[in-house]
């Protein structure tokens, strides 16, 4: 595969003023680590050094991965419109509670990718102005996404009032 | 009886005759979720056309319809959905399950995927398929046609009495917002009473779907 | 026209909650104006938009949990499903991205053929967007036409692989069928009648007053808000985001050819029909350059990459690919992906289509999430209706080609 453009570290600004960030490299993707309690900070720090486009939040659940000590990994996948740069940043959570500030007030449109790991893996997003479920109904308890919840689901899906002939 | 009939009148039975009217102009009702959408807009459509068998007239008001045609998966979040429209349908009334996701869930074999709308309405034809073609589709309403023209309807259900009306708006009410509620249905109720008989070895199967 | 009780009723007192005066709608999920499976809740002062709740997940069949379940190979049929007006696309983004964790080098003529086929797909959503947009606004006959052109674009998959749009094209390290001389040559054919069609198009709706009049300032979208709110594709194009990762990170084999990033700064709905119209002419460039400068060779990767399939003539007369063709129809006996994770995206025609890959050394993704364009654009939407009247509604909305089984996945 045709590597991807060459991906520069990152920003000098960016790692004078947060120390001891864990930076890795996989083909041509620059990752990094870092805590939850700065990751609001680094992010809109980011932002500020170009990094304007919020690509994706997501989550992995890494009950089963070899290897892994911490349950949640969230990810923040990150571009700039104008040099077609990318970076990803990573948070490592913990259950019971695993929570993070919101980052809707950097990027707006990060409002529903949130709301949707949170109804995936229920990750709290603290100050988020209006976390509800996105794709489940509002009923639903379990977080589907986590990896001790089966695929084909506890039952749910059969819970519904059966209507016969006679009703219609 | 000796009753000379003029040549242009044809003697039926009233039934028969409700019958042939009722198969041969169905009015679907396009419930289209998913990708199996697209295939019955091209039944509608000018090349396969839909209208040779008195079929072409989509309507998307459940009040105008007689044939409802469930193309596509139904998730959690849609069945009530779909059971409301088809309470909402008058009778006398039809339902073709289109595709392998209506009919039994498809490759969609997961948490949110209702496996097979027919667990929760009624269904007369299931169309095969991933997604199934055109003529398949046209097929199963020619099949519905025999069906209906078999079935006599004129002597039951449409005048139904007023008891089962009151039942019927009772169960509107129940639906709810989402309709997950495992106490009001039978058959989780059935199913866990069997896996609490005499299934030990599998105590997930016993736990309360939550 | 506003026939909002504050225009007509003077009775209404002054100190009245504006709540009082506001109505209701429910829109969807089960309308023929949403397309799928969308649902919105509008505030309505008479026939003006004040607010749009937009609700989503009335499709939501659990995509990103199957594809734990299912090997790389076994996982592009699910891709299909999901946004089933380009399902080619979706096909060519979960490779690029599988591959991309593997670091599999592709051959140059099974790049050249995903570029096509992308791009077929690419005019295939264009033309039913918007298709879609003027069936919305009250151009059947425009419709038609796109919707003729599908047709044939169908047939050309059909006769490529046998479904007419649920493919399951690409493999891990190529596809599942070559080139065949017929397929060249339909396409060929295309590439020469549908400039035809696509003229036809163009003066049918893009100076027809009262499309233009529905369309040309409704749905404004400005490219700070763009940005921030996530869009790609077109939808940002059209507000004057030049991004186009088929230019800034070029893949596959889009770095040859010579094309434009289509870009329109007016980001309304009018605005993202025309970078739509353009941009099919610029995929046929495109198709032109590559369909003629096929590179010969091998389409899937080599025996020892251990990836994909090899040729039947491989299987029976060198051992190697025996063992190969043994070791990869077996379970548990595949490839082998490695410990890490990954992102890569393609150029979609909805906007950037991306997979985040965690592998796990097995032959089944540990996770499989997709970035859809979909969502955000969705996202967008309340802010792009208010204050415009409920006819516009549907203008929007297929302007902005929200594909709800993309949407919830
Ligand atoms: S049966 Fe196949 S084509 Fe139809 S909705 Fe299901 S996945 Fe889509």
């Amino acid at each position: 595969m045709t590597d991807p453009l060459p991906q520069p570290a990152l920003p000098e600004s960016i790692a004078a003023r947060f120390a001891g960030l864990d930076v890795s490299a996989f083909r041509g993707q620059t990752r990094v680590v870092v805590p939850a309690a700065e990751a609001h900070g680094l992010l809109a720090a980011l932002r500020a050094e170009g990094f304007d486009l919020l690509v994706d939040v997501t989550c992995v659940d890494y009950l089963e991965y070899r290897g892994a000590t911490r349950r949640y990994g969230l990810v923040y996948l990150l571009a700039s419109t104008g040099g077609g740069q990318r970076l990803t940043v990573r948070v490592f959570l913990d259950d019971p509670q695993p929570a993070i500030p919101t980052v809707v007030d950097v990027w707006p449109g990060a409002e529903w990718l949130e709301r949707e790991v949170w109804d995936m893996f229920g990750i709290r997003f603290e100050g988020h102005p209006d976390l509800r479920r996105l794709l489940m109904p509002e009923a639903f308890t379990a977080h589907p996404l986590r990896k001790d919840y089966p695929l084909q689901g506890r039952g749910e899906r059969h819970n519904f009032p059966v209507l016969t002939r006679d009703e219609g | 009886m000796a009753l000379e009939l003029p040549e242009n009148v044809v003697v039926s039975r009233l039934d028969e005759l409700a019958n042939w009217c009722r198969k041969n102009s169905l009015w679907p009702m396009p419930f289209a979720t998913a990708c199996c959408g697209i295939e019955l807009m091209a039944t509608g459509a000018s090349k396969h056309d839909l209208a040779r068998f008195g079929a072409e007239v989509f309507r998307f008001s459940p009040r105008q319809c007689d044939l409802m045609i469930v193309a596509g998966r139904v998730v959690m979040k849609m069945l009530p959905v779909l059971q409301r429209i088809w309470l909402q349908m008058h009778e006398p009334k039809w339902c073709i399950s289109m595709g392998a996701c209506a009919s039994t869930g498809g490759v969609f074999d997961t948490y949110a995927v209702v496996q097979g709308i027919d667990r929760f309405i009624p269904v007369d034809m299931y169309v095969p398929g991933c997604p199934p073609r055109p003529e398949q589709l046209i097929q199963a309403i020619i099949d519905l046609q025999d069906k209906i023209q078999a079935e006599g309807t004129i002597t039951g259900r449409e005048f139904g009495t007023r008891q089962r009306q009151a039942r019927k708006r009772a169960l509107v009410e129940a639906l709810g917002p989402t309709g997950v509620d495992a106490a009001r249905n039978p058959v989780v109720q059935r199913d866990l009473r069997l896996a609490l008989q005499d299934s030990p070895s599998r105590p997930s199967a016993a736990s309360p779907p939550r | 026209m506003s026939i909002a009780p504050s225009d007509h009723d003077t009775r209404r007192p002054a100190d009245a909650r504006e709540e009082d005066y506001l109505w209701t709608l429910n829109f969807g999920p089960q309308h023929p104006a949403t397309h799928t499976t969308l649902r919105l809740v509008l505030k309505l002062e008479g026939e003006r938009v004040v607010d749009a709740m937009p609700e989503m997940g009335y499709l939501h069949s659990g995509f990103e949990k199957i594809g734990e379940h299912l090997s790389y190979n076994q996982y592009v049929t699910v891709t299909d499903r999901m946004n089933y007006i380009s399902p080619m696309a979706n096909n060519v983004a979960w490779h690029h991205a599988v591959e991309r964790l593997m670091g599999i080098e592709l051959t140059p003529r099974c790049k050249v053929i995903r570029t096509i086929v992308a791009e077929l797909a690419r005019i295939s959503d264009h033309l039913l967007c918007n298709g879609a947009v003027g069936l919305d606004t009250g151009a059947f006959t425009f419709f038609l036409y796109a919707f003729y052109q599908r047709e044939v674009i169908y047939d050309i998959f059909e006769t490529l692989c046998g479904a007419r749009f649920t493919n399951s094209y690409t493999r891990v390290g190529g596809v599942s069928q070559d080139f065949t001389p017929l397929v060249v040559e339909k396409i060929r054919t295309f590439l020469r009648t549908f400039p035809k069609t696509l003229d036809d198009m163009e003066r049918l709706l893009t100076r027809n007053r009262i499309f233009v009049d529905r369309t040309k300032g409704v749905g404004v979208l400005s490219r700070e808000e763009a940005i921030a709110h996530g869009a790609t594709g077109p939808v940002a194009r059209a507000s004057g985001v030049t991004r186009d990762l088929r230019k800034d990170e070029p893949y596959l084999a889009y770095a040859d050819y010579d094309f434009q990033v289509c870009c329109a700064s007016a980001g309304d709905c009018y605005a993202r029909y025309l970078v739509r119209m353009q941009e099919m002419r610029e995929s046929l460039r495109i198709l032109n350059a590559a369909i003629e400068n096929l590179p010969a060779g091998e389409v899937n990767v080599g025996i020892d990459e251990r990836v994909a399939r090899p040729s039947k003539w491989q299987v029976y007369s060198t051992i190697e690919g025996t063992i190969s063709h043994f070791e990869l129809s077996m379970a548990n006996r595949g490839f082998e992906a490695p410990h890490e994770e990954s992102y890569a995206a393609i150029e979609a025609p909805n906007g950037e289509l991306g997979f985040y890959v965690v592998g796990d050394g097995t032959e089944n993704a540990y996770r499989a999430r997709c970035r859809p364009p979909s969502v955000l654009h969705f996202a967008l939407f309340p802010r792009l209706i208010r204050g415009h009247t409920l006819s516009d509604v549907v203008a929007v909305l297929g302007s902005l080609n929200i594909i709800a089984a993309e949407l919830d996945r």
